[in-house]
């Protein structure tokens, strides 16, 4: 590679010379200063480390996944080898259900695949199945229910099956008892998703067809078959499952109305369907960096500070004239709203909006279901088993 | 499932039920760091369909071979992170915990 293109370049350059000629043109050509040698020229490097974003467009967007894509200038542009050495995380925030953490030294190939995971493929619990036995509500039956399937469900799904097969138990249905009635004489009411119940033995409504046959004489079959409480299990008995959030509104119940439903809860994935996915939003952004070419100083620095909408400049005071001079104090605020650049080409030479390709900042927010830092490491998993499952399906 | 020719290892097409573009796009970036992948694709032949195709050449080696280290560097790649993942989150509340005492007071 690396000696075919110094071919064309010399035989364009001297057409008809000899080979001595054709030697030294060479030898020129490698001996040149701004063309190291297993190093990248700097405008080459910034290409391929950053994002450059004019006042239009953002340049220099796409990253080069090829091993041998500057092998020509004996540049190895190869991600694995180092990685272990260059992969950094740093976490800034960490609460109960959000977390901010910086991913530093990975590609977006694989950094969009553990957000597309964290969204559709990580499995948490939701309701699936409502059976309603009255209601009297304004809200309609199948409104209800998938306000119901809405609510995340506080159960560690690791420990339940998908429920395949249609035959509910202990290991795949978490069943739910809602009833709720508002007196004729009192005031309208609100119903709210700590009114769910669970019912760790499962479904209380027997089977209607059951009924007539068996009689009272055995224990009536009802919508689901536990072979056992859930709360024995020593998972359960000691954090009983609830809905995650406690205040969330179902519906508004007017004077003599009445809600009586049983909602089953099953296994699945967002990409099926949204209730499902256990974050609310996940999403990164390319680490902002923001340089200044020329000094920007005092009104214009005061303009800068002004136009800015996240304050993403400052103004610091140089000599003694009280002279000021614009800087950048928090690049991370960058929204890339490109405000500051807006204003004519003047301000495009000054100022250089960049992002760093290779620096994410990932946010996550959590339904509440796993904590996030739980949740990042899951999804990592699940592309471990995707890579496992091609692996073994190959051999 | 593959699709290659019998006389001609080096080229083949892997069609992957149950998958889309996470797992495509980021073996596609592996495959492309594996300087013995001359050409690697891939695409999704329907949107309704839960299936992808992914091309792989190679210079010389068996295209199923190159896929399958492929894979395993993706694979090694993803213990990498999740190892320095939790090690950063333990570590982050290491440091907040000691920082918890002097700031108590502020709160």
């Amino acid at each position: 590679m690396s000696s075919d293109n110094e071919d064309t370049t010399s035989s364009s350059e001297s057409e008809g010379a000899d080979s001595v000629k054709e030697n030294a043109t060479l030898e020129f050509i490698e001996n040149l200063s701004d063309v190291p040698m297993g190093r990248l020229p700097s405008n080459i490097e910034f290409q391929r480390t950053r994002v450059d974003c004019k006042a239009d467009a953002p340049i220099h967007t796409d990253t080069f996944q090829y091993s041998g894509a500057y092998s020509s200038m004996r540049v190895e542009n190869s991600f694995l080898d180092n990685f272990c050495d260059n992969f950094r995380v740093e976490v800034i925030r960490l609460t109960e259900d959000e977390m901010e953490f910086d991913m530093i030294g990975i590609d977006p190939a694989l950094a969009n695949a553990f957000r597309r995971i964290l969204i559709s493929e990580v499995p948490t619990m939701a309701i699936e199945k409502v059976l309603i036995a009255n209601n009297t509500s304004v809200i309609q039956d199948e409104v209800l229910a998938h306000r119901l399937g809405l609510i995340p469900i506080k159960a560690d799904p690791r420990l339940f099956e998908y429920a395949e097969n249609n035959t509910a138990s202990e290991k795949n249905t978490i069943v739910f008892k809602l009833h709720v009635c508002c007196e004729r004489s009192g005031q309208r009411l609100s119903v709210k998703s700590k009114e769910l119940i669970w019912l760790p033995n499962g479904s209380e409504f027997p089977l209607e067809s059951q009924d007539s046959k068996t009689g009272s004489s055995s224990k009536p079959k009802t919508y689901t078959s536990f072979t056992c409480s859930q709360d024995s299990l020593p998972e359960f008995s000691s954090n009983p499952i609830a809905p995650a959030l406690g205040d969330i509104l179902i519906a508004r119940l007017g004077p003599g109305q009445e809600i009586e439903l049983e909602a089953h809860a099953v296994k699945g994935i967002g990409k099926t369907h949204s209730k499902w996915s256990p974050v609310t939003p996940v999403w990164y952004k390319m680490l902002p960096e923001i340089v200044l070419l020329e000094d920007i100083e005092d009104q214009q620095a005061e303009k800068l500070v002004a136009i800015c909408p996240v304050k993403v400049f400052d103004i610091e005071d140089i000599g003694k004239a009280g002279k000021k001079r614009a800087t950048v104090a928090r690049p991370r605020a960058c929204t890339l709203c490109r405000e500051c650049i807006r204003e004519g080409k003047g301000w495009e030479n000054a100022i250089s909006l960049q992002r760093k390709k290779d620096h994410f900042i990932f946010t996550i927010e959590s339904s509440g279901v796993f904590p996030p830092e739980v949740l990042v490491t899951e999804a990592v998993k699940i592309l471990e088993e995707k890579c496992d499952r091609v692996i073994s399906d190959l051999s | 499932m593959e699709h290659g020719s019998l006389s001609d290892p080096s080229q083949s097409t892997f069609s992957l039920i149950d998958e889309d573009h996470t797992y495509a796009n980021a073996i596609r970036f592996t495959l492309n760091q594996d300087p013995r992948t001359k050409f690697c694709g891939y695409s999704i032949p329907h949107p309704s369909d839960n299936r992808v195709n992914i091309r792989v050449q190679t210079t010389g080696a068996a295209a199923k071979e190159v896929f399958k280290d492929a894979s395993q560097d993706l694979m090694v790649v993803c213990q990498h992170v999740r190892s320095t993942f939790d090690k950063a989150v333990v570590d982050f509340r290491m440091s907040k915990s000691v920082n918890g005492m002097d700031i108590d007071s502020n709160n």
